[in-house]
């Protein structure tokens, strides 16, 4: 695999950032590949668009800008019509599926996951929707080892909320047989 | 107290913080700001580190009064530093120009975002670069850095601090949002390995009325307050002594001449840029960001057989001209590109296009880098 490049719409508070950072730190530093994660967010702290990119590669990135995403994650409706025509012909398309209704058939693959009321039911937190998804992918995709992965979520998150962050994951992985 | 200085390692680390973690590493002592995004995550790191280590980081009222804490804080003898954005800047230039005018060693950072005026927070342009040089009134030569990644975003904060502390001069680092925000790879190394130069100053029990402080094309040493100097610091035209000068021109030509020549003399050593462009036709000219994807497009080209090479500026200011001359003279074809409407090309194009043809690549969305796929339409329309 040479250069994946991924994309997360959503909105500012359901850790759209927090993603990318996972998934770059856990390239960077714990799966020996090269990663550079960059970030745009409108100014409102909560509800304001939210987007992450990140590019994992074999090699040194050189252009260090997500143009079309191999995999695109959806996390509320409105990144819809702001990302969805920039995935790459067969790409795989993520969506939470509580959130994000709009989503027609088109040249991607659907990675449908009911994230946040898995998380509001099982781990009595929306929060870590994000995670759900990122475990599934993970799964699905076999991008990076569910080790590394582990131990970005034990190094980038908040102490106490290691737990239920890595339960989230955990729980994401399952959701793929 | 008693943290160390620098946090040697590997990180995956923003460029905003890695750009404070530099500062720390060149001996920072001092910063003080006014919070805006997309700075202001070296604010908060500078703010929180900073204090451990001895220093201080002051949030001032404003963009004017931290500039102004900056430079009284230099003045008192610290390596001292502010961050902020371009509507800060703006704020800010006209005591950039005081801080040029009595030779005050500071670094300036400018995450610089969408504009003009607040524009859009987290969206990196290159849209300061003249302002950089032309911002303050009067004729001036100033120093400034563009980094490409967080990486450089350490780096080049040591080197700003010590060419501020080596010419006695404000440094910018023009930096911009997507580089500031972007996280990758950074490694810091041993503290032994880092290079970190500090100011002259005069001998202890130097005659104040003997002391030539100020104007000397070498960088004279500076007179710093609290060790036992007495100096006249003025804004206002002066001599060597600092006396001020309001009615001979020749006082006038000196002040201005001399501090420009102080940069322009020590260019050679200043000026900093990657060559590659051995054997190529086309050759790719950018900074910061965007020339990662020059850098890719030309790799692309070079696949295809077509002789492509890539002149990036790392110090944009003093501008290089002598670079962008020796290159133009082996290429046939010269393309500029910025994340912006092309702020430096009218100068690049003014060394360049007596040696060969220069144009003008602006990103397809000003805001976003440059396709490298852009790139290379544009190369095959020129090689044609």
């Amino acid at each position: 695999m040479g250069r994946t490049e991924i994309l997360i719409g959503g909105v500012g508070g359901q850790g759209v950032v927090l993603s990318g950072i996972l998934l770059g730190t856990a390239a960077s530093l714990y799966d020996g590949k090269q990663a550079v994660q960059t970030q745009s967010y409108s100014s409102e702290l909560r509800g304001g668009s939210a987007r992450a990119a990140v590019i994992i590669s074999e090699e040194r990135v050189t252009d260090p800008e997500v143009r079309r995403p191999d995999i695109l994650i959806l996390m509320a409706e409105d990144a819809v019509g702001r990302y969805l025509h920039k995935i790459k012909p067969r790409g795989l398309l993520a969506i939470d599926a509580d959130l994000v209704k709009g989503v027609s058939e088109g040249d991607y693959e659907i990675l449908s996951i009911p994230a946040t009321s898995i998380a509001d039911k099982e781990m009595n937190n929306i929060i870590v929707a994000n995670l759900i998804i990122l475990g599934a992918l993970i799964k699905k995709t076999k991008l990076l080892s569910v080790e590394s992965m582990e131990k970005a979520i034990e190094t980038s998150v908040p102490k106490k909320a290691i737990t239920l962050n890595l339960n989230a994951f955990r729980r994401g992985l399952e959701i793929i047989s | 107290m008693g943290e160390k200085r620098v946090r040697t390692g590997r990180y995956f680390m923003m460029g905003n913080v890695a750009c404070a973690e530099g500062a720390l590493a060149a001996g920072c002592e001092f910063a003080a700001g006014y919070p805006i995004t997309p700075a202001t995550e070296i604010a908060n790191h500078l703010a929180e580190k900073l204090p451990q280590v001895g220093g201080a980081f002051f949030q001032m009222e404003d963009e004017i009064s931290s500039i102004a804490a900056v430079i009284g804080a230099s003045w008192a003898g610290k390596k001292a530093m502010t961050v902020t954005s371009g509507p800060g800047i703006s704020l800010m230039l006209e005591n950039i120009g005081f801080a040029i005018g009595v030779e005050t060693p500071c670094v300036i950072v400018n995450v610089q975002r969408g504009a003009p005026t607040t524009g859009m927070p987290t969206i990196g342009i290159q849209g300061d670069m003249v302002q950089a040089k032309h911002g303050s009134h009067g004729d001036y030569e100033i120093i400034a850095l563009c980094p490409s990644s967080p990486q450089e975003m350490f780096d080049h904060t040591v080197i700003a601090f010590n060419y501020a502390e080596k010419y006695r001069t404000p440094v910018f680092l023009l930096s911009d949002a997507f580089v500031g925000h972007m996280r990758e790879e950074v490694v810091i190394p041993e503290a032994e390995k880092i290079e970190t130069v500090c100011r002259n100053i005069p001998e202890p029990g130097t005659d104040p009325l003997k002391m030539k402080g100020f104007l000397d094309e070498d960088v004279a040493p500076m007179p710093i307050f609290g060790k036992g100097f007495k100096a006249h610091v003025t804004s206002s035209c002066h001599d060597e002594y600092g006396k001020r000068n309001l009615i001979d021109i020749s006082a006038l030509d000196k002040f201005v001449r001399r501090l420009s020549n102080k940069i322009l003399k020590h260019k050679e050593e200043i000026t900093l840029v990657e060559r590659d462009y051995e054997d190529a036709e086309i050759v790719l000219v950018s900074y910061g960001g965007v020339s990662r994807a020059a850098a890719a497009a030309a790799s692309q080209a070079r696949k295809r057989g077509i002789p492509v090479g890539t002149l990036r500026l790392i110090t944009v200011w003093p501008f290089p001209g002598e670079e962008i001359e020796k290159m133009a003279r082996r290429a046939k074809q010269v393309i500029v590109l910025e994340n912006n409407l092309g702020q430096v090309y009218p100068y690049i194009k003014a060394e360049a296009a007596h040696f060969a043809e220069v144009s003008f690549l602006p990103p397809r969305l000003v805001g976003e880098i440059q396709d490298p796929e852009d790139i290379l339409r544009k190369i095959e329309e020129v090689s044609k």
